[in-house]
């Protein structure tokens, strides 16, 4: 077997029955891997209107083929379920080496279903699989928990796990692998949290063959070579981390200030990858097989908010900065590294505190609701104090676990929440930027920038530049990002190999590991598939045509000020174009020679 | 002039790209654990160190070795190892203060750098020169220019 193991590992929580059954090498082929393959088996499996949180939810951790190899910064995994934030499908990867850990143990995927009654942990050493009392760890942080565990099973094994948040069911927790490296989005520890699974431990030791040794080696290096010479790929990153962005954001007026009433931040400097670099940065780090090295170890000696972590990444060093209306690097890095301790998404957790204090300066959210703490914008202190509120759901913390947009629905204000399909947007303004704006409202997870980010042409001209102010060539564009991230998610791929490379180059490795001929065409068309596939989860779920929109305040409210002042996002001239173009109908859904194109009927 | 495989761990992320260009090379496959090259990391410290065959000059894997399979050729860095003298007696193993030298008993041979035949792949493949095959002389200078730069600028901020 070639690029995958050809074993899928399935553990039942309720009856605690562990079973092991072949991949289904056809659906393999057409589904990749990863995020790909397993949203196939969550849609085979699940009923879409399932409550996330039950026990019918199941909880899929899935690398793909190219995962484990080689391949240059493609050692990835995807978390798939149903989220319990936004109401749809799943799928939050991360990076490290967990997801190669699975391949080297023996496994495409691990499906856990059911739920436990007490905590338990999963312990796999190759074909030895066994569930563990996790009582122990239980409540203790991502890290404690992540060293405990190593002692009680391999000092060199690999950990990912819950912090408190997940415990607690707050609804955007994050799985941790390796103590900083997050599957961060839609709330995926929630649902891991409430299988009273506590942590997934993986030693793996086979080998992985490879289809065609000699033209693997090929790819791998013109893969490499082409991502180590980009100057994002290969230098900015490195030098800067993704928070290099943060003064490219504000230069052209896309910045998100203070819960997007701005879109531009007058000390955003002081949250920058320069600034980063330059009085934090210890030294770069890289996930598995990575060239990039984006990953920043940092250190804080400020005595109050004194740390030794990782990160942040720009869209936390902008949530939790200029969202908030915050220029302090050391608050923002404090509270990036509450959030890995404790197991949190930091977008959706810096988004959230942002509404609160949206809510509080427009006088809706009261002293009485908060216990009597005054929750306003620039106040780094209480910022800080509220990541630990939420993970622990105390005081006013516990209304905040709920995410931006239920909380806000509770005051009244739903529109307050700067979210699509309750999940909160990141960090760049769609009414500057108007692809990214098409992208958030059709993305298969809401709110989101990783699965279509046009910011590269629109913002850094990568691969060529379009005018982020037209929309005419958004909806195509869109969607050729879309497609292109959804095969490449699904083979274990980093996204930011496409500084540097494509889906030809994606391809060739895809090939030259698994030994199935794709062309660039299969591998789009593979892409277009899970897009489709993803959808027809969504719409099955309830989640339909009718929430592919944004906030009123970016539809509605120019920006007031900066580069891209006097912009509003023009969806309405995007989205039938782009409806048209997948193939769906004037409600969004599928018509049914478009689901038989791509093997879906 | 001898050349030795010379590592940085201030410098290494932790990528494990040397044990996966390792295994490749020497397999045509991907077995982390047929890598001569190991990279153990500190995830709380975010530090990681690349361990392999130093090619000691009073190598102990040569001096217990019975057989005569580990041995320095005359006027050469690197420690030999050849197969076919091995009788599998581990005692190498035993003797590496480094626990550089593994018996692998997917091959039943012992694994320890070769320095590929002076084209190391493991050098190649990282992508921020935390290990490099530069001259002895070389390696020692620059660490020592290092060293003796931190004397100079702690000098300079006294004066």
């Amino acid at each position: 077997m070639f690029g995958w193991t050809g074993t899928i590992l399935r553990v039942n929580l309720t009856t605690r029955k562990i079973t092991k059954e072949p991949t289904d090498l056809n659906d393999a082929r057409l589904f990749i891997g990863a995020r790909g393959l397993a949203t196939k088996l969550l849609m085979d499996e699940v009923d879409p209107r399932v409550d996330p949180l039950s026990p019918e939810n199941k909880l899929i951790f899935a690398p793909g083929p190219l995962s484990g190899t080689m391949a240059p910064s493609m050692g990835r995994y995807d978390v798939v379920t149903k989220g319990p934030l936004n109401g749809t499908v799943a799928a939050s990867n991360s990076g490290g080496s967990f997801g190669s850990e699975v391949k080297f143990a023996g496994y495409d995927m691990i499906v856990f279903e059911g739920a436990s009654e007490t905590p338990v942990y999963l312990w796999i050493r190759d074909d030895q699989v066994e569930l563990r009392d996790a009582s122990g760890v239980w409540g203790k942080n991502v890290f404690d928990t992540t060293d405990l565990l190593r002692a009680e099973t391999d000092e060199e094994a690999k950990v990912a796990c819950i912090g408190p948040a997940g415990e607690k069911l707050v609804l955007f927790a994050s799985i941790m692998n390796e103590m900083h490296r997050a599957a961060g989005r839609s709330g995926v520890g929630a649902v891991m949290g409430s299988k009273k699974l506590k942590a997934v431990v993986v030693v793996g030791t086979n080998p992985l063959e490879v289809a065609n040794p000699e033209a693997f080696e090929k790819a791998v290096m013109v893969a490499r070579k082409k991502i180590m010479e980009h100057p994002v790929g290969g230098t900015g990153l490195r030098a800067y981390g993704t928070d290099v962005l943060v003064n490219i954001l504000n230069s052209v007026g896309s910045l998100p200030t203070r819960n997007f009433h701005e879109g531009y931040f007058p000390t955003a400097d002081k949250l920058g990858g320069e600034a980063l670099t330059e009085k934090y940065l210890v030294r770069p780090k890289g996930c598995y097989a990575c060239v990039i090295s984006c990953g920043r170890v940092v250190k804080v000696t400020n005595p109050k908010y004194a740390c030794e972590t990782e990160g942040p990444e720009y869209e936390t060093a902008w949530g939790f900065g200029a969202d908030c209306g915050i220029d302090n690097m050391d608050a923002v890095i404090k509270a990036n590294h509450l959030c890995n301790e404790l197991g949190l998404d930091t977008i959706s957790c810096a988004t959230t505190i942002a509404c609160a204090m949206d809510l509080y300066e427009a006088g809706i959210l009261t002293p009485q609701d908060t216990g009597g703490m005054a929750i306003r914008f620039g106040d780094a202190e209480t910022m800080v104090r509220l990541v630990e509120m939420i993970a622990n759901r105390e005081g006013i913390g516990d209304q905040l676990a709920l995410g931006s947009y239920r909380f806000a629905e509770r005051y009244g204000h739903p529109e307050y929440s700067m979210s699509v399909k309750k999940q909160e947007m990141p960090a760049y303004d769609p009414r500057g930027v108007q692809g990214i704006g098409l992208h958030y409202a059709t993305s298969n997870r809401g709110g989101c920038h990783v699965r279509g980010y046009t910011i590269s042409p629109e913002v850094l001209g990568v691969p060529v530049k379009y005018d982020q102010h037209a929309t005419e060539g958004k909806p195509e564009l869109v969607i050729t990002f879309q497609n292109l991230t959804a095969a490449l998610d699904s083979t274990g791929s980093c996204l930011f190999t496409t500084f540097g490379i494509g889906a030809e180059e994606l391809a060739a490795l895809l090939s030259a590991v698994t030994g199935v001929e794709y062309s660039t065409e299969d591998f789009m068309k593979a892409g277009d598939r899970i897009w489709n596939l993803e959808r027809m989860f969504n719409l099955k779920a309830g989640v339909t045509g009718e929430f592919d929109t944004l906030p009123e305040r970016l539809l509605k409210n120019p920006i007031p000020a900066g580069p891209s002042k006097g912009e509003v996002s023009r969806l309405d001239q995007m989205l039938p174009e782009y409806y048209n173009l997948r193939g769906w109908d004037a409600e969004g859904v599928p018509l049914p020679e478009k689901l038989q194109e791509l093997s879906l009927a | 002039m001898a050349k030795i495989i010379m590592i940085h761990p201030d410098k290494c992320t932790g990528c494990k790209n040397c044990v996966l260009a390792c295994s490749f090379k020497k397999e045509q496959r991907i077995r982390p654990a047929a890598s001569r090259i190991h990279v153990y990391s500190w995830e709380r410290e975010g530090i990681s160190v690349p361990m392999m065959c130093q090619q000691c000059n009073d190598a102990p894997c040569v001096s217990v070795c019975p057989t005569g399979a580990m041995n320095r050729r005359f006027g050469e860095t690197l420690v030999n190892y050849d197969a076919a003298k091995c009788i599998r007696c581990r005692m190498c193993v035993q003797a590496c203060p480094f626990g550089n030298a593994i018996y692998d008993s997917v091959t039943d041979s012992i694994m320890k750098c070769d320095t590929c035949e002076g084209d190391p792949a493991c050098v190649a493949a990282c992508p921020v020169h935390a290990i490099e095959y530069i001259e002895e002389s070389i390696s020692t200078r620059s660490r020592k220019k290092a060293f003796a730069q931190k004397f100079k600028e702690a000098f300079q901020e006294v004066a």
